[in-house]
């Protein structure tokens, strides 16, 4: 009796505390505009000053952010270990891939770029700003998405039900079931219209490109795409963070035994976090499909990418939707960097400074995190004036830098970048560090009350 | 009278390979009724909790609550039932902050949804804030609305236990099952502790089960008490009855003999 009171009293309070509709329209609206517009800037503005080299670095930026912040939804939020996310990428890719192909086939007699302004890279493209390829292009995307959180749904089901390292297991073998099952379709591509229009719906995706790889898919994906990506999937892992129904995911990551104990379903909210990162995967699936450079190949999406997604979202700090995004930018130039390391005096320095006096800032201990940012500039000078000394090619040991500089990343911040936190709370733990200390003096003094008792 | 029996235990029992933790344990609250549990250490009273909570599956008897079977439900699904409980070794949440440990045990009767809560819906934001106000009106009860915004793992023992308590509460449970509330906490603290039980049984019309070790705890606030020894119910009845059961008394001190030296032992 008494339950069924309180519950109407927090619900009938919930009604009553409701903002005007409008005010939730704008909330609800506007960081999705805002979005949209940032890809559209990017896309119009910033890509004609930048370059095809920056172009296309920032282009993988947006994809990798997608990838890392929607890995962070289960590594991160749930605890779960997923280490199969180039799985469900791959699902996403090929789906795109065959409708944007074959439709494009079916509709123009070709599979050449016919997208707008929005969705090319090249510089001189003549068109208006939309056309029917671009929403081709987006409804790819999206059926890309859900085929992969249907195949997210499949997997996590039976494997989220069960602790421990399952999930690891399973995820890892179901992107490598993805892998051999493309590898071993045929390596035809169909090419002639004719065949094409001549084969039934039903049969077209077998003709994927198998072990050769995809070919011929036009270039779709562009700044507007991969950072209008970005932009909701950063807004989506956000807003899930920052509400009660979310608040579950991290509860299940905290204590799985407690959180069921205060009635989360946690194998649902496991499932639905695995569901929901698996749809922006199979997105920027899609997205890396149409990248110009990308030959679309099943060995791409294998493993090894699965882990390069991990790297970033431990990196970033679990659970740190901005560590993510972050550690994301961050290693998709680091190895671009170690092609041709520049020098960081001239102008790099105006990008290096503000970027380090703000992480000082930011910083809980900013003597030793200046000495440290100090400290691997240093190295960075060094190792190039060592190179030129020796007449070493730094590009040809690129991989063995980028590893080490993982290496060292992780035993300097074993918690990743940001721990926990996002960029916005690290100035947070300073109060919270007092107070620990308080606890911890008022925990022995009670201590030893307890043991005079 | 069976209208009021709220918790209906009967004959519950698990073993673990070929130890048998809990057997034929039964035990009947009544609506309202503060009971304890105790026993030496080992004897099974976290299994009980366990059982009852779901996170083990009984191998026999039933477990009833308010009329309804609870054998075969999940835990989280007894919680829903209205089955709260807090643990004996910590499990907050703890790199979450006071207020959001709290928020997440109010979602069982939350109407949100993934969607509402990515779209931002009208509802979301009414729902948001009246889960805030009332989780706030929970920490203000045990005084813990001034740490709202730490992290759990950063509190003081005592507060940790408090928002354990408070975090039950969210949940809008019948029954409070308590795991060694006053653990660790000193003199004064459990003074306060024995207090806040009976207000918060008061406030919420509550059934509580305690399990604790503090005798001075357990005789003062409870009003029956039953005590496990390896598994079995050696003993049920009033403080005042147990305090004077020699079975009661052996299972704690050992047998009559020994019992003397004990005795001088806790003398000195």
């Amino acid at each position: 009796m008494g339950m069924e009171r309180e519950t109407d009293r927090m619900n009938a309070q919930a009604l009553e505390l409701r903002p005007p509709a409008g005010v939730v329209l704008a909330r609800s609206l506007l960081p999705v505009l805002g979005a949209v517009g940032l890809a559209v800037v990017l896309q119009l503005l910033i890509k004609p000053m930048l370059g095809d080299f920056y172009a296309k670095l920032l282009l993988d930026i947006g994809t990798n952010i997608i990838l890392a912040v929607s890995l962070t939804m289960v590594n991160g939020f749930t605890g779960q270990f997923s280490i199969g996310h180039a799985g469900f990428m791959a699902v996403g890719a090929y789906t795109a891939a065959a409708i944007v192909y074959y439709g494009s086939h079916r509709i123009w007699g070709d599979a050449l770029v016919h997208g707008g302004l929005l969705s090319t890279m090249f510089p001189g493209h003549q068109a208006p700003l939309v056309t029917g390829a671009d929403l081709l292009f987006f409804a790819a995307l999206i059926a890309g998405g859900v085929v992969a959180a249907i195949c997210g749904y499949l997997v996590g089901l039976p494997s989220l039900r069960l602790k421990g390292d399952y999930l690891a297991i399973v995820t890892l073998g179901f992107g490598e079931v993805i892998r051999v099952l493309l590898e071993s379709q045929t390596t035809e591509a169909l090419w002639d219209p004719e065949q094409i229009a001549a084969t039934p719906l039903y049969e077209l995706p077998r003709y994927l490109g198998g072990a050769l790889g995809f070919s011929g898919l036009p270039f779709y994906s562009s700044l507007f795409w991969a950072w209008l990506g970005a932009g909701i999937t950063l807004l989506v892992a956000y807003r899930l963070k920052e509400s009660s129904y979310g608040r579950a995911f991290l509860s299940i990551r905290e204590d799985e035994i407690a959180a069921e104990a205060m009635g989360v379903h946690t194998t649902r909210y496991k499932v639905r976090a695995f569901v929901l990162a698996a749809f922006f995967a199979g997105v920027a699936g899609g997205i890396f499909a149409h990248t110009v450079g990308v030959q679309l190949n099943p060995r791409e999406l294998g493993f090894q990418k699965s882990f390069d997604i991990l790297i970033m979202v431990v990196l970033g700090g679990l659970g740190s939707i901005s560590g993510a995004a972050i550690a994301a930018a961050g290693l998709t130039v680091l190895p671009e960097l170690l092609r041709q390391p520049p020098t960081i005096m001239g102008w790099p320095l105006a990008v290096i400074i503000p970027v380090v006096v703000i992480w000082v800032l930011l910083s809980r201990r900013p003597v030793r995190t200046a000495v440290g940012l100090v400290l691997a500039l240093a190295a960075w000078e060094a190792m190039r004036w060592f190179a030129r000394e020796r007449g070493i090619n730094l590009s040809e040991y690129r991989m063995v830098l980028y590893a080490l500089a993982l290496i060292v990343i992780m035993i300097v911040r074993p918690q990743g970048l940001l721990g926990i936190r996002e960029i916005w709370e690290l100035r947070r733990p300073r109060r919270l560090a007092a107070a620990k200390e308080t606890a911890a003096t008022g925990e022995s003094g009670r201590a030893g009350g307890e043991v005079s008792l | 009278m069976s209208a009021d029996l709220l918790l209906d235990v009967d004959g519950i029992s698990i073993s673990f390979g070929g130890l048998k933790a809990v057997s034929n344990f039964s035990l009947k609250l009544p609506r309202g009724r503060l009971a304890g549990l105790i026993g030496p250490n080992g004897a099974g009273k976290t299994t009980v909790f366990n059982l009852l909570t779901g996170v083990y599956a009984a191998d026999t008897g039933t477990i009833r609550l308010d009329g309804r079977v609870l054998n075969g439900l999940k835990p989280y699904q007894r919680a829903a039932a209205g089955l709260a409980r807090t643990f004996q070794n910590i499990r907050l949440f703890p790199d979450l902050s006071v207020l959001d440990n709290v928020r997440i045990a109010c979602h069982l009767r939350a109407q949100h949804t993934m969607l509402g809560a990515i779209f931002r819906s009208r509802h979301h934001y009414g729902e948001e804030r009246a889960i805030t106000e009332h989780s706030l009106e929970l920490l203000r009860l045990l005084e813990l609305d001034d740490r709202r915004s730490e992290q759990a793992r950063n509190l003081p023992y005592g507060d940790q236990r408090r928002l354990e308590i408070a975090r039950a509460l969210a949940t809008n449970p019948k029954v409070l099952l308590l795991d060694e509330p006053a653990a660790g906490m000193n003199p004064q603290e459990k003074r306060e502790l024995r207090d806040l039980i009976r207000s918060l049984r008061e406030r919420f019309g509550l059934t509580i089960l305690l399990i604790e070790h503090d005798m001075g705890v357990v005789m003062d606030i409870c009003e029956r008490i039953t005590v496990l020894d390896h598994g079995v119910i050696i003993a049920e009845g009033t403080p005042e009855q147990i305090q004077r059961d020699p079975k009661v008394i052996e299972a704690y001190l050992g047998a009559p003999e020994g019992a003397v030296a004990a005795a001088n032992g806790e003398g000195g």
